[in-house]
């Protein structure tokens, strides 16, 4: 067996990892499922580490994941709350990162609204950082989890069709699969509505539909998005009722899918919007799967990151 | 590092009787074998402890559970590493609460896997009793920790490594002591 190695600084997104580092990532997190399966759920891998959660959207589940899979690891947990923080009273982003650096922490977890702001912070933070969102552009983690679930279900990640469906835009999540399915050679689908899916998205290797039935057929993954009416997606279709008759999953269109497909989503789910209540709990479904392994799956990132990047700051 | 092979220690034959003592050996000890479990430490300790399995099975007919464990989130070197080592994976099915459990490594040198191997366990429960069985025990140990069951103790230096070469990795059975090129 191959030993590997994982010589990343920071988890920036998909676009910067290799495919190697795709599987040493995958590999870790099949590993650290065990301990979450265990009585005591800990291990004292990053005993005396400590993680900063800065999150500067509202998030509950990635930074609850997060937090549960540092503390499995036994790292020292902060939660930063923008809401609360200093942020309010005028602080730049770079002073509340270099003032949470003068505590030394060793890993930042960051989300931010503005697409690439976990690179700025690479350009002179001396922790590792992870980005778990960032604006429109990616939420590594995201994808790497559903790989891990994909990985579970169909027992391989190579020679599939991913259907993903809905904003993809403005989906961070899409992007971060796109990336990560194009970089493995799978077959790509983007469906939606053509002010959601520009033709654009072609030039990163996938195809676009704006039927769902074409899109989905034959799929091995279906991927559903969730309408983000809090970022406007409403503007880009004119009714609610207008997208769920054209763009929602229900049985029938599921079943034009490939027989062993399996229907993923990132959640929050909008039941009945994009997602038919009974497809959302049917068995196919591997949504609470997804969360599960993201708990793994940022476990094994915060694992292989090491942290102290940088001897000092100047 | 550059290696040499500077001698052979045993072949398969030799390595299929020590095998065949510690699996003797272990039975001895253990007269209850219901409450006897095996746990192998990853990579080569499990492919040993599955041998020692199916000698047991082979003299008295019992099937004796086999764990496989992964001590790597136990290391207590961590945070002295370049790169984080591999995390490989840790299966134990069986409870061990008030079990015997026997921990089987193929080289047994400073200790401190075994320490981690140790902390790991009681991470899962309380067994009855742990003992240590080790293929080759090479010394230079630097914790009190001595194995119960030992295939065979080889003196070494501290430059030298012991390789117990596996049909189920490499292909053949055999022991080497390499040393550094340049010796």
């Amino acid at each position: 067996m191959k030993e590997r190695t994982f010589r990343q600084d920071h988890l920036l997104g998909i676009e910067h990892l290799s495919v190697d580092d795709i599987e040493t990532i995958l590999e870790t997190a099949e590993a650290f499922i065990e301990v979450s399966s265990r009585e005591v759920k800990k291990v004292p891998a990053l005993k005396g580490k400590t993680v900063v959660n800065l999150f500067f959207e509202n998030s509950t589940r990635t930074r609850s994941s997060f937090e549960i899979a540092a503390k499995r690891l036994s790292a020292d947990l902060i939660n930063f709350n923008s809401s609360v923080s200093s942020l309010k009273k005028g602080e730049t982003l770079k002073d509340t990162v270099l003032t949470l650096e003068a505590m030394n922490p060793h890993i930042i977890v960051i989300r931010h609204s503005a697409s690439g702001s976990p690179h700025y912070l690479t350009t002179f933070a001396r922790s590792s950082i992870v980005n778990a969102g960032d604006g429109f552009h990616e939420h590594p983690t995201q994808a790497l989890l559903d790989a891990l679930t994909i990985q579970q279900r169909l027992r391989t990640l190579r020679g599939l069709k991913i259907a993903i469906v809905g904003d993809i835009l403005h989906s961070r999540v899409a992007l971060s699969n796109i990336l990560l399915h194009q970089k493995l050679g799978n077959e790509i689908a983007l469906i939606g509505p053509p002010s959601l899916v520009p033709a654009e998205f072609a030039k990163l290797g996938a195809t676009v539909y704006y039927d769902i039935r074409r899109g989905v057929r034959n799929a091995d993954v279906v991927m559903m998005l969730r309408v983000q009416a809090e970022r406007g997606a409403r503007n880009y279709f004119p009714s609610i009722r207008e997208y769920r008759n054209l763009f929602a999953i229900d049985r029938k269109i599921f079943s034009l899918a490939s027989r062993r497909a399996i229907l993923m989503h990132p959640g929050p789910i909008n039941r009945d919007v994009e997602i038919e209540t009974s497809m959302a709990d049917s068995d196919e479904s591997v949504i609470l799967q997804q969360v599960t392994n993201g708990i793994a799956v940022r476990m094994a990132v915060l694992y292989l990151l090491k942290g102290e990047i940088h001897e000092t700051l100047n | 590092m550059d290696e040499k092979i500077k001698a052979k220690i045993m072949d398969d034959k030799k390595m299929k009787r020590t095998l065949q003592r510690l699996a003797i050996e272990i039975l001895e000890r253990n007269r209850e074998a219901d409450k006897l479990a095996l746990i192998g430490i990853q990579t080569r300790g499990v492919h040993i402890a599955r041998r020692i399995q199916v000698l047991i099975k082979e003299l008295e007919g019992i099937d004796i559970p086999l764990g496989i464990l992964d001590i790597t989130m136990f290391r207590d070197d961590l945070h002295k590493h370049e790169q984080q080592p591999a995390v490989k994976k840790t299966r134990i099915d069986f409870p061990i609460e008030d079990r015997d459990i026997v921990l089987i490594d193929d080289v047994v040198f400073t200790g401190r896997t075994i320490r981690a191997a140790m902390d790991s366990i009681f991470e899962l429960g309380r067994p009855a009793t742990l003992q240590l069985a080790a293929f080759i025990d090479r010394g230079h140990r630097e914790l009190p920790i001595c194995p119960d069951f030992k295939g065979k103790y080889l003196p070494t230096s501290r430059r030298e490594r012991v390789k117990v070469i596996l049909q189920e990795i490499d292909g053949k059975d055999e022991v080497l002591i390499m040393e550094p090129k340049g010796f």
